[in-house]
C-alpha cells in the first residue's frame, strides 16, 4: 500500500533510527556523567562511537531529504502554524549536527583521542586547552537540554496532528 | 519494502517501534540499576570539594607544579606490549607533582599522600595519561566505601578508627601505613599504578600489571620549611640535576585478582624495569601546561587497557566531572589575576 501520503521509505527508516539511536544517545549520555559503575567506560566508549554513527547518519538524511520530494503540511495549518512547523524541524536538523560535532571537539581540545568500536582512533589535539573544553563542554550539555525539549515538543505536535486534529501527519511518517 | 520479504504480521512500522522500544528498555535498565545506596560522580566531588570549593582549581591534588622530561625505554617490556613507548628509546612526556587535597594554598608537608602524574602524548590518535599515588594499595575495593572513608576522614580520628575497623579489607593498607615515613621531597618518593592494567602483546595475549616509579638519583636539597617547601626542594634539586625514577613493573601471577586493589600482590612476581623517567624541568602550575589536562587514568594507549577494578573504572566519570567544574570557572575567568600570585 504505498501511497504518496507517506514519505519515502529510506526518510521513514532513518526517521526512525535516528530516533531510536538519539533518544538512547541522550539518556546513555545522562547516565553516564552520574555513574561510577565499571559499566561507565563501556557506555562512555559506545557513546562516542554511537555519536560519530550519528553524524555520519545526519548528513545522509539531510542529503536525502534535499534530493526527496517532501509532503506538503496540512492545507488546515494557519500559515503561523505552518512556520513554525518548518521551523522546529529546522532546530531539530541543527540540534541532530550540533550534538555530536560539540562532543568530539570537546574530546578533540581536551587531547582525548577517540576510539570507533575498535576499528579506528580520531585524532585529538597534543595540548589540552582547558577554557576550549568548558566551552565545548557546556554547549555539549545545554544542547542536550534543548534537544530534549524539542523532542517533546515534537513528539506532542505529532500526537496533537493524529488525536485532536485527527490528519495523516504522523501516518505520513509510519 | 522490507516488508515483503516478512511475515504479514512483521510491519517495517512494527519494526520501527520495536526498535524505538528495544533502546528505550537498554537506557531504562540503565538507570535502574543507578540504586538509590551507590554514590554519583557528582556526590563525590561535592565531597571532596567540601563547602568552599576553590573556583578553577582540581577538586582533588589541587596543589601542584608542572614537570616536563623524557622516558628512557630499555625494551624490556617489548615481548609482552605492543606499545611503541616501551621499544627502546626516549620519549618526552609533561607531567604533575602534587599533593592530596582539594586545597591548592595548602602547606606542602601537611599532605599525607603525594602524586605523580604524567603525559605522554604519544601522537593524536594515541595518548596516555597516568596519575600514581604514594601508597601501594587502596584501603578499600569499591567507590562506595572509599566515599565513607573520606566521610569517616572528614568526621575525625575517632571515625577513622571505626571504619577501619569495619573494613578488614583495608589490611594491607594499614601495613603499609605503619612502615611508610615521608620522605623529604617528592623526588625521595616511590609512586604506585596502584590499579592493575592489562598489556597487550602481538599475540592477543594479556597480563595483568601494577606499576611503581622507584627513586634512582636526585640532587641533594636545603631543608627549606613553609607552605611550599617541597615545591621548593624540588626547584633546587632540579636546578642542579635531572631527577630519576626507575619505572619498575609488577607482572600478576595466577592468584593475583587485578580487580581488588586493596590487595598487595607477593613479593616474589616477576618485576621488570622498562627504563627511567628522567626529569629535566619544572613550571608553576597554572603556567606549565599540566593544568589544562585531565590525568584520567582511562585514556590509554593502544596495547594497554583498563581492568575491571571498580576503583579505576570509577576513577574517569570523578575526574571528568572535577574537570567540568574547573573548566567552566576557568571559563568564567576564575584563574584570572591567580597567576601572579602564584
Ligand atoms: C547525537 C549525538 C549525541 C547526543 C544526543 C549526545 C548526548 C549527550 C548527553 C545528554 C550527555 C550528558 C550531558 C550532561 O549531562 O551535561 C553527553 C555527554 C557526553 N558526550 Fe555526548 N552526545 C552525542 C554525541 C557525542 C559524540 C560524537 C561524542 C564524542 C565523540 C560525545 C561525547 C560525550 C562525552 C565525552 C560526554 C561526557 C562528558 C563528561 O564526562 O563530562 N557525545 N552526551
Ligand atoms: C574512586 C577513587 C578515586 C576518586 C573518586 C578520585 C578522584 C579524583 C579527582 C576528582 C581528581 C581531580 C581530577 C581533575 O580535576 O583533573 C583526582 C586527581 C588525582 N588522583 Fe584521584 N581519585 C581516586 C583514586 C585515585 C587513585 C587510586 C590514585 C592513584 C593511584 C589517584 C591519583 C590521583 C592523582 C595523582 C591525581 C592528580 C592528577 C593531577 O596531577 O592532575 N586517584 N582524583
Amino acid at each position: 500500500m504505498e501511497n504518496n501520503n507517506r514519505f519515502p521509505l529510506a526518510m521513514r527508516l532513518l526517521h526512525w533510527a535516528m530516533a531510536a539511536l538519539i533518544i538512547s544517545m541522550l539518556l546513555a549520555g545522562l547516565a553516564m556523567v552520574r555513574s561510577l559503575e565499571p559499566w561507565q567506560l563501556t557506555i562512555l566508549t559506545a557513546h562516542k562511537a554511537f555519536g560519530l554513527l550519528a553524524f555520519v547518519l545526519v548528513i545522509l538524511r539531510i542529503a536525502i531529504r534535499m534530493k526527496s520530494q517532501t509532503l506538503p503540511l496540512p492545507s488546515s495549518l494557519s500559515r503561523v502554524q505552518k512556520r513554525g512547523a518548518i521551523a522546529s524541524h529546522y532546530v531539530l536538523y541543527a540540534l541532530m549536527v550540533a550534538m555530536p560535532v560539540s562532543g568530539y571537539l570537546m574530546q578533540y581540545v581536551a587531547a582525548r583521542p577517540v576510539e570507533i568500536f575498535g576499528l579506528f582512533t580520531l585524532p585529538a589535539s597534543l595540548t589540552a586547552d582547558i577554557e576550549s573544553y568548558g566551552l565545548f563542554r557546556e554547549i555539549h550539555g545545554y544542547l542536550a537540554i534543548a534537544f530534549i525539549a524539542m523532542i517533546l515538543l515534537h513528539i506532542s505536535a505529532a500526537l496533537h496532528h493524529h488525536f485532536v486534529r485527527k490528519d495523516s501527519v504522523l501516518k505520513s511518517m509510519l | 519494502m522490507i516488508s515483503q520479504f516478512l511475515p504479514h504480521v512483521v510491519s517495517e512500522r512494527r519494526c520501527m517501534i520495536a526498535a524505538l522500544l528495544l533502546s528505550l528498555g537498554m537506557t531504562t535498565t540503565v538507570y535502574a540499576s543507578q540504586t538509590a545506596d551507590t554514590v554519583t560522580a557528582q556526590e563525590f566531588v561535592d565531597l571532596q570539594e567540601g563547602d568552599s570549593p576553590h573556583a578553577g582549581y582540581r577538586r582533588a591534588h589541587a596543589k601542584g607544579v608542572c614537570i616536563t622530561g623524557e622516558f628512557r625505554a630499555n625494551g624490556n617490556l617489548s615481548d609482552i606490549v605492543t606499545t611503541p613507548l616501551f621499544a627502546p628509546g626516549v620519549t618526552p612526556f609533561t607531567g604533575r607533582y602534587s599533593i592530596a587535597g582539594g586545597n591548592p594554598y595548602a602547606p606542602d608537608l601537611s599532605s599525607p599522600v603525594r602524586s605523580l602524574a604524567l603525559n605522554f602524548a604519544l601522537s593524536s590518535p594515541n595518548q596516555w595519561r597516568i596519575a600514581m599515588n604514594t601508597p601501594p594499595v587502596m584501603a578499600v575495593t569499591n567507590p562506595h566505601d572509599f566515599y565513607q572513608q573520606i566521610v569517616a576522614i572528614k568526621k575525625g580520628p575517632e571515625a577513622v578508627k571505626a571504619f577501619f575497623k569495619d573494613h578488614p579489607e583495608s589490611k594491607d593498607f594499614m601495613t603499609w601505613r605503619a612502615s611508610y615515613s615521608p620522605a623529604g621531597s617528592f623526588s625521595g618518593e616511590t609512586y604506585h599504578s596502584l590499579n592493575a592494567f592489562y598489556l597487550h602483546d602481538k599475540q592477543g595475549n594479556q597480563q595483568a600489571v601494577r606499576w611503581k616509579m622507584v627513586p634512582a638519583s636526585a640532587a641533594p636539597f636545603d631543608e627549606t620549611e613553609g607552605p611550599d617547601a617541597l615545591q621548593e626542594r624540588l626547584a633546587q634539586q632540579l636546578d642542579a640535576a635531572p631527577v630519576v625514577y626507575d619505572w619498575v613493573f609488577t607482572l600478576a601471577g595466577a592468584d593475583d585478582d587485578e580487580n581488588n586493589p586493596a590487595v598487595k600482590w607477593p613479593a616474589s612476581r616477576e618485576q621488570r624495569v622498562a627504563g627511567q623517567i628522567v626529569i629535566t624541568d619544572w613550571q608553576p602550575q597554572l603556567e606549565g601546561n599540566c593544568h589544562s589536562l585531565n590525568f584520567d587514568p582511562l585514556v590509554l594507549p593502544n596495547g594497554i587497557s583498563a581492568t575491571e577494578d571498580p576503583i579505576l573504572r570509577a576513577r574517569s566519570a570523578a575526574y571528568a566531572e572535577s574537570y567540568r567544574r574547573r573548566a567552566r570557572e576557568a571559563l568564567a575567568g576564575a584563574l584570572e589575576g591567580e597567576r601572579d600570585g602564584e
